[in-house]
């Protein structure tokens, strides 16, 4: 049994032009001890994703269907209070903008404390106490010393770190991090995976990393989500994703990013994507994909919605021209 | 548009931007009454590098580095504090307002924010038009076909000039602030960060524009990106920066394949690349530069 399994999930936001459809029939397993990444362009659903899992997605939002089932237990149908037990126990998640999760006019100390306190039942004493050795962990020199310190005085890679001790403070099993380093410079970034690495394996934590950055997963994730208009696009190991991408999407993706490394990268071009992802408002009723991929063409892409299925082992695409099934030249090339 | 005739630099074999000792440093003030000047941010310390006529020179370095600041000092939006800045033969830290007006035509930028940038009570045809009319240049129906040249350059349908910024995507406005930037015939362009607020697949539309544009006309950029992919994809040399001074400077792939400097070496090693297995060499890489990347904490 997987530690979290979520299927046909669905969340969508009432606003004045209509229903946003902002997760839609989202399914995946995240299997114990291991690094599920989830990547995909602005808007595309990651945060409101995780948002629901936690049981946090605010009005006008709201689950409309699908079940969540941490550890077996179904989380969807739990009380504020339960879900409050779960959150603060079981499952943790931090977020990209450390400064609106701590609390600015309360040391650092005293909110950690409060947190152990509150979820561990400890005396003030064991809890101070606790919390050194937590912000040690997360290797915050002078630790003692800036418990008594302001969240501003601290970097913003400082700040993720005080965020990271708090969120495995009460030893989760599952650690969400949505977007946790893209406010932070690439060195300091680094430095906060490889400590997110570290801790995963110390305390035995499953992980889920969101992020819309390619080279992060591909860092840290085992199992790698594509999303696309809320949708799960792809799924597949991260060796098997970067190395044979199936979703016209992915693989466009992929070709789109600049080169760090390469011979004579400054005269090629990139391969760019036409157009922007569809308003959520009313996405295209088929593949969502269709009207920026160049394989869509005259058969029924624009009729039919693809499933979600699975093109070799472990290895899951939703399209109709997965790239291991494509042979012909795309609709339009070649044309003179 | 057409390519710029050789300029007066460019005959006499001097580049077209050549920056000397430049250094931006902005007081820190203290006191209540009085305020009194305690120290200096030195943003940026004795910079110096050239940019040619048609070449790219991609600044690249962290947050707070001094990148932007380099990038206004030299269209001089900010006074240097010393140093010197000429531009196709012509000192432009001395030069009289008058004077820079009419260099300033010469030199554009892109700014990194598509949707702060753009004046959303404007429409797309007067955003693009504003500098030809600020310089006074043709009269209104010539500078309305100028316009709708512009936006058909970047990609637009010239029929969008009566719309507004907020019909368009990120992407399509940052191609409306090149269309603009590209206005009045200029022959450098400082892009600062014109990429990092869209997305990857968004990105590489700008990129390749901005590509085309350089190769069609013949544009010199100062490339500033945090992104070192990015920087890589459009410069021919590298200049890295690190608290307002440059560290490492030469031709993007000896930069990139061969880094001497500690700095650069860390800054490399820390860039995640989408290749699960690569990642692996360059986390042992990581390793080795501890000591260095300690001092980014
Ligand atoms: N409160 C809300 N009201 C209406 N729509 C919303 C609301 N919150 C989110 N959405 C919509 O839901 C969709 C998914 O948003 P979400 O925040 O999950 O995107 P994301 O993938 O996390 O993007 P990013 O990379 O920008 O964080 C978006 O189209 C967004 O506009
Ligand atoms: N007007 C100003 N007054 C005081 N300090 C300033 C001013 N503008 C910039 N600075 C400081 O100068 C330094 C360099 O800033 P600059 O904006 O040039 O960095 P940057 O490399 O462009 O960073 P980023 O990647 O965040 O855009 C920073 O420490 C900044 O706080
Ligand atoms: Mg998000
Ligand atoms: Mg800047």
């Amino acid at each position: 049994m997987a530690l979290l399994e979520v299927s046909d999930l669905r969340t969508y936001f009432k606003t004045r032009e209509g229903e946003v459809h902002a997760v839609d029939g989202v399914s995946f397993n995240v299997e114990e001890g291991k690094v599920l990444g989830i990547v995909g362009e602005s808007g595309c659903g990651k945060s409101v994703t995780s948002l629901s899992i936690m049981g946090l997605v605010q009005n006008p939002g709201r689950v409309v269907s699908g079940s969540v089932l941490f550890d077996g237990r179904e989380l969807t149908t739990l009380t504020d209070r339960e879900l409050e037990d779960v959150r603060g126990r079981s499952i943790a998640m931090i977020f990209q903008d450390p400064m609106t999760s701590l609390n600015p006019v309360l040391t650092i100390g005293t909110q950690i404390t409060e947190t152990l306190r509150r979820h561990m039942n400890l005396s003030s004493a064991d809890a101070k106490k606790r919390a050194i050795e937590l912000l040690e962990e997360v290797h915050i020199p002078d630790a003692a010393r800036r418990l008594s310190d302001y969240p501003h005085r601290f970097s913003g890679g400082m700040r993720q770190r005080v965020m990271i001790a708090m969120a495995i403070s009460c030893n989760p099993r599952l650690l969400i991090a949505d977007e946790p380093t893209t406010a932070l410079d690439v060195t300091v970034q680094a430095g906060v995976l490889d400590l997110l690495d570290e801790l995963r394996i110390q305390h035995n934590m499953t992980m889920m990393m969101i992020t819309h950055n390619m080279g992060v997963v591909a860092e840290v994730a085992d199992d790698i989500l594509v999303m696309y208009a809320g949708q799960v696009v792809e799924q597949a190991p991260a060796m098997d994703l970067f190395g044979r991408p199936e979703h016209p999407y992915t693989e466009a993706l992929l070709a789109s990013l600049p080169h760090l490394e390469g011979e004579n990268v400054r005269n090629g071009r990139l391969v760019s994507i036409p157009g922007r992802p569809p308003d959520l408002l009313a996405p295209p009723e088929a593949c969502r994909f269709a009207p920026r991929c160049k394989y869509a063409g005259l058969d029924d892409c624009n009729v039919v919605a693809p499933e979600l299925r699975e093109v070799r082992t472990g290895h899951w695409v939703r399209s109709a021209h997965p790239t291991s099934e494509r042979t012909a030249v795309p609709v339009g090339a070649g044309a003179p | 548009m057409s390519e710029p005739a050789p300029s007066a630099a460019s005959r006499n074999g001097e580049p077209l931007l050549a920056v000397t000792g430049l250094k931006k440093y902005f007081p820190i003030k203290e006191g209540l009454l009085i305020d009194r000047t305690v120290d200096y941010v030195r943003a940026v310390d004795d910079v110096s590098f050239e940019v040619r006529q048609g070449e790219t020179l991609g600044l690249v370095g962290e947050s707070g580095s001094g990148k932007s600041t380099t990038g206004y000092c030299v269209l001089r939006l900010l006074k240097p504090t010393a140093g010197s800045v000429r531009f196709d033969g012509e000192e432009l830290t001395t030069m009289p307002r008058n004077a820079l007006r009419r260099m300033r035509r010469e030199m554009q930028i892109v700014f990194q924010d598509p949707y702060a940038s753009l004046n959303p009570r404007m429409t797309i045809g007067d955003i693009v038009g504003e500098p030809l009319l600020v310089h006074k240049i043709g009269d209104r129906k010539r500078r309305r076909r100028t316009v709708e040249e512009l936006l058909e350059v970047v990609g637009f349908n010239p029929d969008f000039v009566n719309r507004y910024p907020h019909e368009f995507s990120g992407g399509q406005r940052q191609r409306i602030g090149v269309a603009r930037a590209l206005a009045l015939n200029p022959r450098l362009i400082v892009c600062d960060e014109p990429v990092s607020a869209l997305d990857v697949s968004i990105q590489a539309q700008i990129l390749n524009l901005l590509k085309d544009l350089q190769k069609a006309f013949g544009l010199a950029y100062l490339f500033i990106a945090h992104d070192l992919a990015v920087v890589r994809e459009m410069s021919d040399k590298i200049a890295v920066m690190n608290h307002g001074k440059i560290v490492e400077m030469g031709s993007a792939d000896e930069v990139y394949t061969n880094p001497r400097h500690e700095y650069t070496k860390a800054l490399l090693a820390s860039v995640p690349v989408p290749d699960p297995l690569k990642m692996r060499e360059r986390k042992a890489e990581r390793r080795k530069l501890k000591h260095v990347l300690a001092e980014a904490l």
